[in-house]
């Protein structure tokens, strides 16, 4: 365990009853047999009262008595068990119980209850209308429909009541506003109708109209809040922590929200910084690599300062905080990222551009069924009949379905391929993509330095230099000690800050480090750096032997070759907007053929670059992984991090890729554009069954039992177009 | 026909118990994990342990 105090108070919160409970984001999890040997672990514990692991979204729930058992021995179980555990910062836990999602299954179950027992009730009527129902009966049918419906529309139809006036306060027009209308006309009508007891009442469309919309809805939330979750997992388990030093010199771990300005905090080599500081004692190298794209180490000293999300590399630091939580990032990027943002919230979706197309259309059609059957003498009462029936039958049914359940399938699709959305509309902007920038660091290549070749090294040399490489954190040292495939450290190896490690072997001393520490000519090292002017320099020296060195560089994606040129052959412009140095971008963009590349841009600049394109009509796809890509993450058309980026990278972006290869950007660039075929494939479909259904609507041959048809083959069948995506995906999706 | 005016009721308040019923299960958490609910039936923690073989 760590050697410090962890401020459990801040993850904990006690009920009412004095247990405590915490939320745990578990690492590791393949399956069932995880979550009974994790429960039955846990509740073997004195104290525990209460261990439920969530095999759907990966966390734990744990209860416990306190005095009883502490936070720290449920961490400490769960690392004995073989499991990492982080706790979530109740602050960002505010949705735990998932209130919205439900909501939408309480209304879809009282519209689901409402629309069988309504069928049921109609279903007899229109027998009866025509075996010859007694009025009576019929009356009293439709009194019992008028009983369900009301109140189930009332309750069921509270999400789009508010969406709909959300948009009609806003002067726009969203799917919901005809959805009300519709609905609201259908129930009216059938009332008048059961009042002067005629023949139908349209009370089923009303509901199943609900119901179906409903589904869409429901289907919409799951989706956007399964992939949140991921989302949130990924953030708690990259602890966004900060390990302070208190006054009297003990240290504690708290959330990077408790840390206030002032406050001294403690970075241990290998560890990120958390928070924008001041370095107060201490000497280190910092590796600003997801910061400024810059692979290069910088070196520290006192009184210089240090950027939240940098890696400090080689010693340990004590920071003075200077910006508190919130505020931690560059004030600039900051800025950029809030302008950014608030352009992009003016992309309309597919969904409410066509709504907005839609509904004047629908209405007007309504409007003139009404005056052309009333001016042609049929008296205002019929009419009005006719023209709710055309908007009954015209109700956005199959459009509420339409994209919904696309966008499901595909999100479940990218799911499988690695890729988490965090926005439901960022499928329909993936598919007009026809550019692709990339930023070079930790995107493009790898975020974990390698070694390039140890063939300067013989077998024992090679042994000897990775297990002295296992006494560092240095992030060269791990990309050595991981080359070498060493187990065991040297015995004594003592650790130089900023400058290597040393041990003495058989009465040789060992020397790994800096060139300068193993005294290795300055022309000798630019010499080595010549061929490879990406990478970094390690020596190693053995005894008062020839100093050999070692080459450590951010290896490319294994598949970064392949997935540009699959992203070529597709058609699709691709460009490099790095922040690091020009000679390593140029290498890259010469191995990956791409000839349209930048260096040395700040963040300000790579926006610049971005709206430039924008301008002359391109749709950005943004690929970035750094904090200084972030504003330009979010000023692009569409944006997407590796699971490696920093925290503001992935917020800022609308997916998420795992893994080690670039495959999954091809693949949701193929998935996207296969959705987006699905999409209009549906709204077509929705719109020629309009045209087919209206007239028959406005010359009044519409009944009840047509409208009922009508609107559940049209759902039923965009519903079936939209899982046909996942019917031809099985075979294309293999090889990823 | 008259036995309608029973029978329709009684048909309803039969869906409004299913309804209810699953409202119920909704405000009791059972949706909240779909994917471990289905491996948990098959766990026998319910029952007392056998002495002689605590880890299974």
């Amino acid at each position: 365990m760590t050697a410090h105090e962890r401020d459990w108070d801040a993850f904990v919160t006690l009920s009412p009853e004095g247990e405590a409970h915490m939320d745990l984001a578990v690492e590791g999890i393949t399956c069932a047999a995880c979550m009974v040997e994790i429960e039955r672990g846990l509740a073997a514990q004195p104290g525990i009262r209460k261990a439920r692991l969530n095999l759907t979204s990966h966390r734990l729930a744990v209860d416990w008595t306190p005095g009883e058992s502490t936070p720290d021995h449920v961490v400490e179980t769960l690392s004995r068990l073989g499991y990492r555990a982080h706790p979530f910062d109740p602050a960002q836990m505010r949705e735990r119980a998932d209130s919205a999602g439900r909501e939408l299954l309480r209304c879809l179950a009282v519209a689901g209850f409402a629309a069988m027992n309504i069928m049921l009730l109609s279903v007899s009527v229109w027998s009866g209308n025509a075996t010859g129902i007694e009025t009576e009966t019929r009356d009293f049918f439709h009194w019992l429909s008028a009983l369900i419906a009301l109140p189930a529309a009332v309750y069921a139809g509270r999400p789009f009541l508010r969406s709909a006036f959300a948009a009609i306060w806003a002067r726009r027009l969203n799917m919901d506003v005809p959805i009300v209308i519709g609905v609201t006309l259908a129930l009216f009508l059938s009332v008048t109708q059961t009042i002067q007891s005629a023949h139908h009442a349209y009370f089923e469309s009303a509901v199943m109209l609900l119901f179906f919309l409903l589904i869409g809805r429901y289907l919409d939330h799951t989706m956007r809040r399964r992939t949140r979750a991921f989302a949130e997992n990924i953030a708690a388990l990259k602890a966004e922590t900060a390990v302070t030093i208190q006054p009297d010199g003990r240290l504690r771990e708290v959330p990077l929200s408790k840390v206030a300005p002032g406050e001294h905090i403690l970075v241990r080599a290998g560890e990120r910084v958390s928070l924008d500081g001041t370095v107060v004692s201490g000497r280190s190298d910092i590796d600003q690599s997801l910061v400024t794209g810059e692979t290069a180490l910088a070196s520290v000293g006192v009184g210089d300062p240090v950027y939240a999300g940098t890696m400090n590399a080689s010693a340990n630091l004590t920071v003075a905080v200077t910006t508190a939580s919130g505020a931690t990032l560059l004030d600039e990027v900051t800025r950029l990222l809030e302008a950014a943002a608030q352009a992009k919230s003016k992309y309309v979706q597919l969904a409410d551009r066509a709504a907005a197309l839609y509904s004047p259309l629908v209405h007007l059609a309504a409007a003139l069924t009404f005056l052309g059957w009333w001016l042609s003498g049929a008296g205002w009462q019929p009419s009005l009949v006719v023209a709710i029936s055309v908007l009954i039958i015209t109700c956005p049914c199959a459009l509420g379905l339409a994209i919904p359940a696309v966008q499901v399938v595909t999100s479940g699709l990218m799911f499988r391929a690695g890729v988490l959305l965090h926005s439901g509309d960022a499928v329909e902007r993936l598919a007009e993509v026809d550019t692709i920038v990339f930023d070079k660091t930790g995107t493009l290549t790898l975020a974990v330095p390698e070694v390039v070749e140890t063939a300067a090294l013989n077998d024992t040399a090679r042994a000897v230099a990775g297990r002295l490489a296992l006494s560092s954190r240095h992030p060269l040292a791990a990309a050595l000690a991981r080359a070498t495939g060493a187990e065991v450290p040297l015995p004594d190896a003592r650790e130089m800050p900023g400058e290597g490690v040393c041990a003495t072997v058989e009465g040789r001393e060992l020397r790994l480090g800096s060139a300068t520490f193993c005294g290795l000519p300055e022309e000798a090292a630019q010499a080595a750096l010549a061929a490879r002017p990406g990478a970094s320099l390690l020596v190693f020296r053995d005894g008062e032997g020839t100093p050999v060195p070692l080459l450590v560089e951010q290896r490319l994606r294994e598949d970064a070759a392949e997935t540009a040129a699959a992203l070529r052959q597709a058609g699709y412009r691709l460009a490099i907007l790095s922040g690091d140095r020009e000679a390593p971008v140029a290498a890259v963009a010469r191995q990956l053929g791409i000839e349209d590349w930048q260096a040395e841009l700040r963040p300000a600049d790579k926006i610049a670059r971005l709206e430039q394109r924008a301008a002359s009509g391109a749709r950005v796809l943004m690929v970035g992984d750094g904090l200084n890509d972030a504003p330009a993450l979010a000023a692009a058309h569409v944006s997407m991090s590796p699971v490696t980026a920093v925290h503001v990278a992935q917020a800022a972006a609308d997916a998420v890729f795992l893994g080690d290869r670039l495959a999954p950007v091809s693949d949701a660039m193929r998935l996207s554009r296969r959705a987006r075929a699905a999409m209009s494939q549906n709204l077509w479909f929705s719109t020629l069954y309009n045209v087919v259904a209206v007239p028959f609507a406005v010359a009044g041959f519409v009944t009840p039992l047509i409208a009922a048809l009508a609107m559940s083959g049209s759902s039923v069948v965009v519903t079936l177009n939209a899982l046909r995506l996942r019917l031809t995906a099985g075979s294309s999706s293999e090889r990823v | 026909m008259d036995v309608l005016i029973f029978l329709i009721p009684v048909a309803l308040l039969l869906g409004l118990i299913g309804l209810a019923g699953f409202l119920w299960s909704l405000k009791s958490g059972q949706y909240e994990d779909l994917e471990g609910a289905k491996y948990r039936i098959l766990q026998d923690d319910d029952l007392p342990d056998e002495p002689d073989d605590p880890a299974r």
